[in-house]
């Protein structure tokens, strides 16, 4: 996923999820820029993992510490529990093996904080209703042929996943064109949303 | 293994017309693919940096030290005394000596990494599209140092330096040394200059071997390393080309035992040495860019044994040069030198290493190096953060294969040059 891709708009509502002077891991980090802004605002001590060699070039022309990996070898070699939050945004949907990347992400943080597209939102299910094609919105603006998402799944599809590996939800955040929403419906309501998990270490 | 640039610099540049630059130059004729982009960037590049940033005429100076009996102690508990480290400068030291760069040299190279010796002179240092004004070691505002290493041949004592208890060149009577002791030798030279606080150590290859060693050896002194191209140690495979460049050597009648100095020279042994060391510096991909299968001079086959193919008599033309300016002796003692560096090793592990390090690091591997391979890069630099180091690492697509360090020049330059800056004072 490129950087003009990547919705910048939940930035502040991760920013605002931790704690200062946290340790942080952010898989799939893009240019660095949500990385940069906890950074400053946050005072985290933070470095991040993208596979791509320019991302990797603009987040070290930002100063921050990057590895350039492949998220679905998962994270052998990070120690169990060594950052405070491992986040995860905006990336589970293009990772080859969510379900080992989600578990190595709680393993190795205290913490999991997890942002995806929202497969169920109502306008998704209007355009396949009514036009019987694939849908394309602001989020996900890719044809069907050309989209990095291959692992694409409802609010509801993942609180099952979570349910079925254990995992605890901490938190749950609803997040519609950016904003964040609260009440009825939130798997036809979100656009996207963010989930804070933990898992007891096995 | 490494090589020193000058023998790549000259062959591109030789190939262009004009003074071109590494990455301006096209690897051979037949070699479109890949190369549209290389054309984009350094377009790029020389819109940012004109071709006469330069650090202009540069004085090679020298250090001795060690006089006895205050010779140095290497690694096998030899002694070796007085030594001399042929070194040169570009940029100005700070008032509060805080902003020195130790540049660290690859095999073949030497401590002419930057600048012109003459007026005349036609080919800059090894380094010097990264070592200047403007550049990514940027001599306006780094003061920049580079040494010849000991047991080499190009300024600094090795085997063909005179034994003073002798009057004789040292031969094989010189002592093995290892990239530890190279690294103790610049120590010297660092305290010499005055400073006591490297701003960073950077080298490619065997430079950040040394580098590596720097930082865990002097963790008190280095602020950042650099490492490009390099290794933590060498590869079963890496050290079985060494043997065969060292086999090639003393097979060679005229090498008697190394004490060939005033004689004639292993020149053929050390050629071929040269020539298997300069395959592996490059890449399939490279290699099939650059000449193909093409002949070199004739139409049909000519059913003999001539060079006749390019490739043959590319690599005929590297061993030949190379003959003129580097000593057999010298070949045999760095690669021993490479061969026996593991850096974790004294430590018990390398974490155990890491952990004595307070640089931060920047690991940088080339995705055709298949010498000193990414994944040896990636292991390192999981260890380092096993340590609790600051490291970033990419790993960039490339080419050239082990020589990429040598010849990528823009992304280089925009990665060292945000990382220097990212290092604390």
């Amino acid at each position: 996923m490129t950087d003009k891709d990547r919705p910048h708009l939940n930035y502040g509502i991760i920013t605002n999820l931790i704690e200062e002077n946290s340790t942080v891991l952010d898989l799939g980090c893009g240019d660095g820029e949500l990385l940069l802004r906890l950074m400053r605002e946050k005072n985290v001590k933070g470095r991040g993992v993208d596979i791509e060699e320019r991302m990797i070039m603009l987040c070290i022309s930002k100063g921050i510490s990057v590895f350039q990996g492949n998220l679905d070898e998962g994270l052998k070699d990070y120690g169990s529990k060594s950052y405070d939050y491992v986040i995860l945004n905006q990336t589970l949907q293009v990772t080859h093996k969510p379900i080992l990347v989600l578990n190595e992400m709680l393993r190795v943080g205290k913490r999991a904080i997890i942002s995806f597209p929202n497969f169920g939102h109502y306008k998704l299910i209007l355009q396949l209703l009514f036009r019987g094609r694939m849908p394309v919105t602001k989020d996900l603006p890719y044809q069907w042929y050309n989209t990095p998402n291959i692992h694409l799944c409802t609010r509801n599809d993942f609180i099952e996943l979570c349910r079925e590996n254990n995992i605890k939800i901490i938190r749950e955040i609803d997040i519609r064109e950016g904003k964040i929403i609260s009440g009825f419906l939130p798997n036809l309501r979100a656009t996207e949303v963010i989930f804070i998990l933990e898992k007891e270490s096995v | 293994m490494g090589l020193n640039g000058r023998d790549n610099h000259n062959d591109n540049t030789l190939a262009a017309t004009g003074n071109a630059l590494p990455e301006e130059v096209p690897p051979g004729k037949g070699s479109e693919k890949g190369l549209e982009s290389e054309k984009k960037t350094v377009k790029k590049y020389e819109e940012t940096f004109p071709k006469e940033a330069s650090v202009g005429l540069v004085v090679p100076q020298d250090f001795t030290f060690a006089y006895p009996p205050n010779e140095l102690v290497l690694e096998s508990g030899k002694k070796l005394g007085p030594i001399n480290l042929r070194y040169e400068t570009y940029g100005e030291l700070n008032s509060d000596k805080s902003n020195a760069i130790l540049i660290l040299h690859a095999f073949s190279g030497d401590a002419h990494a930057a600048g012109y010796h003459s007026e005349s002179d036609k080919t800059p240092g090894w380094w010097d599209h990264m070592i200047g004004p403007g550049k990514a070691f940027d001599t306006k505002r780094y003061f920049v140092i580079c040494s010849n290493v000991i047991g080499g041949c190009q300024g600094s004592t090795g085997p063909s330096s005179i034994n003073p208890d002798t009057g004789k060149p040292y031969g094989l009577s010189f002592p093995v040394v290892t990239i530890g002791d190279m690294v103790k030798a610049q120590f010297h030279l660092v305290r010499h200059l005055g400073i006591s606080s490297l701003y960073s150590v950077a080298g490619g290859s065997m430079g950040g071997m040394q580098a590596l060693e720097w930082s865990v050896r002097y963790p008190e002194m280095v602020r950042s390393a650099i490492i490009l191209a390099s290794t933590a140690r060498l590869t079963a495979q890496g050290i079985a080309f060494d043997a065969v460049g060292r086999n090639a050597i003393m097979s060679d009648a005229n090498w008697q035992g190394g004490d060939y100095y005033g004689k004639s020279i292993p020149a053929r042994g050390l050629s071929i040495a040269r020539m298997v060391g300069h395959i592996t510096y490059l890449s399939d991909l490279s290699m099939g860019m650059k000449f193909g299968r093409r002949l070199q001079t004739r139409e049909n086959y000519g059913f003999d044994f001539t060079n006749e193919f390019e490739v043959e008599s590319y690599l005929q033309h590297q061993g030949d040069k190379f003959v003129e300016r580097f000593d057999a002796n010298s070949y045999l003692y760095i690669t021993k030198a490479m061969d026996y560096f593991d850096l974790g090793e004294p430590y018990g592990s390398l974490a155990n290493a890491f952990a004595r390090a307070r640089a931060k690091y920047l690991v940088v591997s080339f995705s055709t190096d298949w010498l000193y391979p990414p994944y040896q890069s990636k292991e390192m630099v999981f260890s380092m953060m096993k340590s609790g180091r600051d490291v970033s690492y990419i790993q960039l697509n490339s080419p050239y294969g082990h020589d990429s360090f040598l010849l990528e020049k823009s992304r280089q330059t925009k990665i060292i040059r945000a990382f220097l800056e990212s290092i604390n004072d």
